[in-house]
């Protein structure tokens, strides 16, 4: 099969958009659109650590979910009932954990093997966790119990929400360096299921530590400066004129063009990610990149010190994951630590479109993101769609009542059945993707 | 030293029995995660939606009987359905491997590729779990609930503590040891098993001595089939059935596998008791045991809980990476492709 060129198949994506605004709504096609914006960035940054390293992340939802809780801290106002309360006895615990971890590695490192080692450790770690959990508890329930139905969390830094974008790679690429610290040097599939496991630990932190952000009881309110509120914009009386003049209704067209600011605050990330991504690629250090991929022990032999390039290329990765996590969490407005809670959809869907688009290709995983972040949202959508057109199927499943709820209630999962015919069909039959490396 | 008996019955009653019935649970799911990895030579990320998948057939089957009023006496009527359960996987799995995962062996493609393969098998069999059988909760355990009941157990012994034992518990229990050894019979005395093995070991030293590469591969899917499914319906009876549950059952179920070593079956057993014994005694709160064993002054105030509940997965996970640290390929040694 001859290929499309990557012109052509950023086109057919770009109509589908339209296609979508036209047949349904701009609505819709906008709000796809940046999902897919935002997916396309988390893809960049897997692309990185696989496409460029061949490391093989599968924690991807846990550095997401940081990206999040960068919001909450940066943009949330500062609580200075909380800093009474308790916020610099937490910060004091979190430093002595740290602290005590750090002296386990030291003694490990610095003491011979043997009996007095273990001895050593172990009270260092099972003191060093009782005398924690004495400063941490206490500070951490006395800050939850400050008004808990409106905060009953430490607050933030009351700092515009764009910062939290830097903060959230920030704090993505610290969990990352602990991570890689820790996991990068295990072998093949160890090392898979060991980042699944430390995301899943990040996200159980997120959901269960009230004080930090207030767990399943969610933050909202987060801001989104310099994107205007709808709400504003419906009482502007500037915006309904304009509205009137293009005979479009005042609340429609708010929704479409606050979109539209989140497309274009959320495309200048993306192609600045794109450019830098693309030079470093073309630059000595891509090319050292991808000869490390294609075989680790030639790149060693000449010299490269591998294990520090991959240490530095996960933690790359992840910041840019996490720069897409604190987007997220703006875009929507809401932070809701339980729903990362889902590897499927924050972590294997992500790896369906580096695939599809083509590994080692950042282009290739843009396009990936957009195409499958369309199907993924248009199933949404579908069980009603199918619901008000169920004259238009065959009579074998309008004309019996059971069939076509039952087909109505099924129709979202459709997306992943589908999802995964297209992911095993690309690697069968061109497991290069879409837009191949060069 | 009536005291002594409490604290122990109520260690029993929170601690062991069900640590006990979730760990043999886990260590089915992690046999069968085993078999592939030593066989196969691939982590496979469909195993929890394989799992879904057998119970849920095996659900409807039981809805069928029961309509018939084909029922099981005391014990559930799930296992008179377990073994057509266990045959429609197998022919999932067998056609599975058939159209998907047999061209990537004969391409001796990599095994990081085979493990992208499996996820979207995965994305597959997750959404055909909720088109066979929706994705609300089902509860299809019937026959008895208890073998013993708390009040029972107390009006008996004449303690404070009540010891229940569940039926489903004592089902898993008797079920894990039969299939286990079954296994291990299979895989240590039969032709065939011992043909699994020598492929596990080393494949061309095998494929040398004339041993079908195709039929070990079949055997495997069938065993893993038969596994995945036994597990999935002792969970289900023993909690409930959810497709969503039984997808995130996957990461528990790889830390046991991993944490015992990849392809290393008697690992994969182990493995499944060590995560979740950890899972219960970090999350179980020691105040109660406590109060029993120390003396009145020094009986303590807090629940004395280690991790709040909601960590039980963080756990498993926590323990498959300090176990990692040390032992790079699991408490017992691991295979690593």
């Amino acid at each position: 099969m001859k290929k499309l060129p990557p012109v052509a198949l950023f086109g057919i994506v770009g109509l589908a958009f339209i296609l979508v605004g036209l047949l349904q709504s701009w609505t819709l096609a906008i709000t796809i659109l940046n999902d897919g914006l935002i997916v396309a960035i988390m893809a960049l940054g897997v692309n990185m650590q696989w496409g460029y390293a061949g490391l093989f992340n599968i924690g991807v939802a846990g550095f997401f979910a940081l990206g999040g809780l960068a919001v909450a801290l940066v943009s949330q106002p500062v609580d200075p009932a909380a800093w009474a309360a308790g916020t610099p006895r937490i910060l004091m615990a979190l430093v002595f954990g740290a602290a005590v971890i750090w002296a386990g590695v030291q003694t490990y490192n610095r003491m011979a093997a043997g009996r007095l080692r273990t001895l050593a450790m172990l009270v260092l770690l099972v003191g060093g966790f009782f005398l924690f959990r004495a400063i941490y508890d206490s500070a951490a329930n006395a800050v939850e119990a400050l008004t808990p139905a409106a905060t009953g969390n430490i607050g933030g830094l009351g700092l515009p929400v764009v910062l939290s974008w830097l903060v959230g790679g920030l704090l993505a690429a610290v969990a990352a360096w602990g991570v890689a610290k820790t996991a990068l040097g295990l072998r093949s599939d160890y090392l898979a299921i060991a980042t699944l496991g430390i995301g899943q630990i990040l996200i159980a932190v997120m959901k269960n530590e009230d004080w930090l952000d207030r767990g399943v009881k969610n933050i909202t309110n987060v801001g989104r400066w310099p994107v205007p509120y709808e709400v504003d914009l419906q009482q502007n009386a500037a915006f309904i004129a304009r509205a009137k003049a293009w005979g479009m209704d005042p609340q429609t067209l708010s929704t479409i063009w606050v979109g539209l600011c989140f497309t274009a605050l959320f495309t200048v990330v993306l192609l600045v990610l794109l450019v830098l991504m693309e030079l470093a690629l073309k630059s000595p250090w891509g090319r050292m990149m991808r000869a490390i991929r294609d075989n680790e022990i030639a790149a060693e032999a000449m010299g490269k010190d591998v294990k520090r390039r991959h240490l530095q290329i996960f933690v790359l990765g992840s910041a840019v994951i996490g720069v897409a996590g604190a987007m997220f969490v703006m875009l929507h407005g809401l932070l809701a630590p339980t729903s990362y809670d889902d590897p499927l959809r924050y972590t294997f869907l992500i790896w369906a479109m580096v695939i599809l688009g083509g590994s080692g290709n950042n282009w290739g995983s843009v396009l990936g993101a957009l195409i499958i972040m369309l199907m993924w949202d248009e199933a949404e959508g579908m069980g009603q769609f199918l619901a008000s057109h169920l004259d238009m199927l065959p009579s074998v499943i309008s004309g019996n009542a059971a069939v076509s709820k039952w087909v109505v209630d099924n129709a979202v999962y459709t997306r992943l059945p589908v999802i995964g015919l297209v992911l095993l069909l690309v690697l069968r039959f061109s497991p290069r993707g879409l837009i191949p490396e060069k | 030293m009536v005291d002594f008996l409490n604290a122990i019955v109520a260690l029993l009653n929170y601690v062991i029995v069900p640590a006990t019935s979730y760990g043999a649970q886990l260590a089915l799911g992690a046999l069968g995660v085993t078999l592939i990895y030593g066989i196969l030579r691939f982590s496979n990320f469909a195993h929890g939606d394989t799992m879904a998948f057998g119970t849920a057939i095996t659900i409807l089957v039981t809805w069928l009987f029961q309509s018939w009023g084909i029922g099981f006496g005391p014990l559930p009527t799930a296992l008179l359905a377990l073994p057509f359960g266990i045959a429609v996987t197998a022919l999932l799995l067998l056609g599975t491997d058939r159209m998907v995962y047999r061209f990537y062996r004969r391409q001796k493609a990599a095994p990081v590729i085979l493990v992208i393969v499996s996820m979207g098998v995965m994305f597959i069999m997750n959404g055909l779990v909720r088109f066979v059988i929706g994705v609300q909760e089902q509860n299809f355990a019937d026959g008895a609930r208890f073998v013993i009941t708390a009040t029972q157990f107390r009006n008996l012994t004449g303690l404070d503590e009540g010891l229940a034992v569940r039926t489903s518990t004592v089902i898993t229990v008797v079920t894990a040891v039969i299939v286990v050894a079954a296994l291990f019979w299979f895989l240590n005395k039969t032709r065939s098993g011992k043909s699994m093995r020598a492929f596990s070991d080393n494949e061309d030293l095998a494929l040398l001595s004339g041993i079908n590469p195709e039929r070990v591969v079949m055997i495997t899917w069938l065993l893993v089939a038969a596994l995945a499914t036994t597990a999935g319906v002792l969970y289900g009876l023993d909690k409930s059935f959810k497709p969503f549950t039984y997808y995130q059952l996957l990461l528990p179920i790889f830390a046991s596998a991993v944490v015992g070593g990849l392809g290393n079956p008697v690992g994969a057993i182990l493995g499944g008791f060590v995560v979740a014994f950890s899972e219960v005694t970090f999350t179980y709160a020691w105040k109660k045991v406590l109060t029993y064993l120390l003396p009145a002054s020094l009986a303590p105030d807090s629940l004395v809980q280690l991790l709040s509940t909601d960590y039980k997965f963080a756990v498993s996970f926590a323990i498959l990476v300090v176990v990692l640290l040390f032992k790079p390929t699991g408490l017992l040694k691991g295979k690593s492709v």
